[in-house]
């Protein structure tokens, strides 16, 4: 049932303050942009629709997702996928480990080698599996780690900020690239950016928060 | 760092192979190896320094992961932190004979559930203490390991990344647990290596808790080298040289396996993270489950053995099974308090000495690096874990025959000396981090006013610095207050402060003059964490920033 990623009556407090609220839904293969200068609360409404406010936070409404309720649930229970400004690749594992870290472990030995092969091969990255993620560039990490989160089949694809470290025409193909692939897959975007730009590629309704 | 280490170790080479000029021995000869393994309890004596390492070492570790793997984040991680920091001012002395009141068969926890539960009119007659397999010294060790691999791990996390990993993990489907360990782990361990290590030496060859805790037939080789040493019959020194060195290659020997587990363990959890596989959320449960009780298991041992010392230096008339004395007095403080000035103004002005001295390199230190804007690499900091790697039992026998040689032995001073080494290595660890923390851009400020290099350092970074300064001028201070081998040996056994008149207790049974003793060591550590903790307060007490 893909009814995407609805924020009902979400508002985070922080001592009783209101620091974010977000009420909309986004639909399968569509984007919500989430603007506002640092220090207004776009991260905070990020972290609540990963499960990852900090406990002083308190957090009033509900977060669904296909239908879901998932506002209790703990993150890995949630399926989302999370892209931040740096790629957070795990420095300890290979590239291909790396994109082995979210895939179930129900798929087994050659068919596991195959999906990620594949999912290199398909960002331009083939042969890589074996690779030091320190040895990639930014555009290499920044496809890694995009594969990577695709790789744990989330239902909705949350970024932040996810775009900022890369030179411009770096941005202009990554930002293709990922929007393309949330679309073609029928994912729901939550997008948190500072940069107006962002917002025009993800091509969907943009919410300003204020600071 | 190296220097003392190096040339205590020299020092112990000579005596071993029977080159002792002082004691009219100016041959080579393997006589004092011959002694040494002509003793009948040296397997076991060896084999308990390995196991009570190892155990102890590897319990403390698992415990810390597991709480941090939990826990870390949550709100419950505040009270973990808050229950379980103020052990680590704790001397290890009073924290093992707070300990041993708690778990003797007429300790707290037996008398707690006597008789209504247990039955017993009289303690039961078991070996609890100083059981022969040093479970009871792997005890005391755990509840001191686990706050401070505890703090280490907390300090690398910052710099890890930890949060956002973790998250990362988690949004790829693993637990909390899980994730931790497959993805935060392999990022900290490095960072929290070498004081695992510090761990694994110091619980193997520790000589006050095991001579409070350990057994004592025979006892562990630390304990009996010390015995040799101390032995009238100077011909013994030689044994205990040789015994040193042999614990030098129990602990070498034990770490080079330990790196070796360190690498099949790396692998086999690659592994395991490549595969992508997820714990039931039942397994999950029960690992997060698992460190909670453990680690309020050791804040309470830590938290009752000290009340148990207390109670005891109070205590009057106390029979068995009363849970509390029949009534109170200050008798004991009165018959040891006139005696114990002098061990206590031993304690504080070595303990003065000798932190400040560290404090004044590792400051010294950090403002070159500063100045240079170079930060030293990783061989520096092996540098600075090599005293405490390195056995004290094993370099500082060879340190005390060089500092009688040069006529030094017995004073404050050359004590002093002594614990500089083991106190400067923590106060750097304590002091470097904020002070690289420290925004540049408040020196540049001040110098666009016209303050020079010093100028800076006096009047705008040791000012905003004060919070952290007095926290690693306490945690040194804490490091010297709890020395009792470098006190003992280079002190000639002449010099008596708090921590070598509590040791000595602890073969008698006197619990009442134990509770004062170990008292008064656990408040010589503790005061100075309270000037730390409260002293920017009064400072700064209009300063909101500075209070920290």
């Amino acid at each position: 049932m893909a009814e995407g990623l609805r924020f009902e009556g979400v508002s985070v407090r922080l001592g009783g303050r209101e620091i974010a609220a977000l009420d909309a839904a986004v639909a399968p293969g569509e984007a919500l942009t989430v603007m506002g200068p640092s220090g207004s609360g776009k991260s905070t409404l990020l972290a609540a629709a990963a499960g990852s406010l900090a406990p002083e936070f308190e957090l009033r409404g509900r977060v669904r997702l296909d239908g879901r309720d998932v506002t209790g649930l703990p993150t890995e229970r949630r399926r989302i996928g999370i892209l931040f400004q740096d790629e957070m690749l795990f420095p300890h594992l290979s590239v291909g480990g790396n994109l082995g870290f979210g895939l179930p472990a129900s798929v087994k030995r050659a068919a596991r080698r195959a999906r990620i092969e594949a999912a290199l091969e398909s960002v331009g990255l083939g042969g890589m599996a074996g690779r030091d993620p320190a040895t990639l560039s930014g555009g290499q990490r920044a496809r890694v780690a995009l594969m990577r989160a695709l790789l744990a089949a989330p239902r909705a694809l949350l970024l932040d900020e996810p775009f900022g470290k890369l030179d411009a025409p770096l941005r202009a193909r990554t930002r293709e690239l990922v929007f393309g692939l949330a679309r073609e897959r029928g994912l729901p975007v939550l997008l948190v950016t500072h940069d107006p730009a962002d917002a025009e590629a993800a091509g969907g309704r943009v919410v300003e928060l204020g600071a | 760092m190296l220097g003392p280490v190096a040339a205590g170790l020299a020092g112990a080479v000579g005596p071993a192979f029977g080159w002792a000029p002082e004691l009219g021995a100016a041959g080579v000869s393997l006589e004092a190896w011959r002694t040494l393994f002509g003793w009948p309890g040296l397997a076991r004596a060896a084999g308990l320094s390995l196991s009570v390492g190892v155990l102890a070492t590897g319990v403390s570790l698992a415990i810390t992961l597991l709480i941090c793997a939990g826990w870390q984040g949550t709100r419950v991680w505040r009270w973990v932190e808050r229950g379980l920091s103020p052990i680590l001012a704790m001397p290890h002395a009073a924290a093992a004979f707070g300990l041993a009141f708690l778990i003797a068969p007429s300790g707290w926890a037996v008398r707690a559930a006597s008789p209504w539960l247990t039955g017993w009119e009289t303690p039961p007659d078991v070996l609890v203490v100083q059981d022969p397999l040093g479970l009871a010294l792997v005890a005391g060790l755990v509840a001191k390991e686990v706050p401070f691999l505890l703090l280490m791990t907390l300090a690398a996390s910052a710099q890890a990344e930890a949060g956002r990993t973790l998250l990362v993990a988690r949004a790829l489907g693993q637990g909390r647990v899980s994730g931790w360990l497959k993805a935060v782990l392999p990022r900290l361990w490095p960072q929290i290596r070498l004081p695992v290590y510090a761990v694994l030496a110091y619980s193997m060859s520790v000589v006050d808790v095991a001579a409070i805790l350990g057994p004592n037939a025979p006892p562990t080789l630390a304990v009996r080298i010390v015995g040799w040493m101390n032995d009238p019959d100077l011909s013994w020194r030689a044994v205990a040289a040789a015994g040193a060195l042999l614990q030098l290659g129990l602990v070498v020997g034990a770490l080079a396996a330990w790196r070796i587990g360190e690498d099949l363990v790396g692998r086999l959890g690659r592994r395991w993270a490549e595969g992508g596989s997820r714990w039931p959320a039942a397994a999950e449960g029960a690992a997060r489950g698992a460190g909670l009780p453990a680690a309020a298991v050791t804040a309470a041992a830590a938290g009752f053995g000290l009340a148990g010392l207390a109670v005891w230096s109070f205590a009057g008339l106390w029979t068995f099974p009363d849970a509390l004395p029949d009534g109170w007095t200050l008798r004991s403080w009165a018959r040891h308090g006139p005696g114990m000035a002098g061990p206590a103004l031993a304690t504080l002005g070595i303990a003065l000495a000798a932190t400040l001295v560290a404090l004044g390199l590792a400051a010294a230190c950090l403002e070159t690096e500063f100045r240079r804007g170079r930060r030293p690499g990783a061989g520096a900091l092996w540098l600075l874990y090599v005293p405490l790697i390195v056995p004290q039992v094993a370099f500082l026998p060879g340190l005390q025959r060089l500092a009688l040689a040069a006529g030094l032995e017995g004073g404050w001073a050359s004590i002093a000396a002594a614990h500089l080494v083991f106190v400067l290595p923590y106060v750097f660890l304590s002091l470097s981090d904020p002070w690289r923390a420290w925004d540049r851009r408040w020196a540049t400020a001040g110098a666009a006013l016209g303050a020079s290099g010093w100028g800076v350092l006096w009047r705008v970074r040791a000012p905003m610095m004060l919070a952290p300064l007095l926290t690693a001028f306490a945690v040194g201070f804490a490091v010297s207050v709890g020395q009792y081998l470098p006190t003992l040996l280079i002190g000639g056994g002449r010099v008596p402060t708090l921590t070598t008149e509590a040791v000595a207790l602890a073969s008698g049974g006197d619990r009442r003059a134990i509770g004062v003793w170990a008292l008064a060591q656990a408040g010589a550590a503790a005061a100075p964490f309270l000037l730390a903790a409260l002293g920017p307060r009064l400072i700064w007490r209009n300063r909101r920033a500075l209070v920290g």
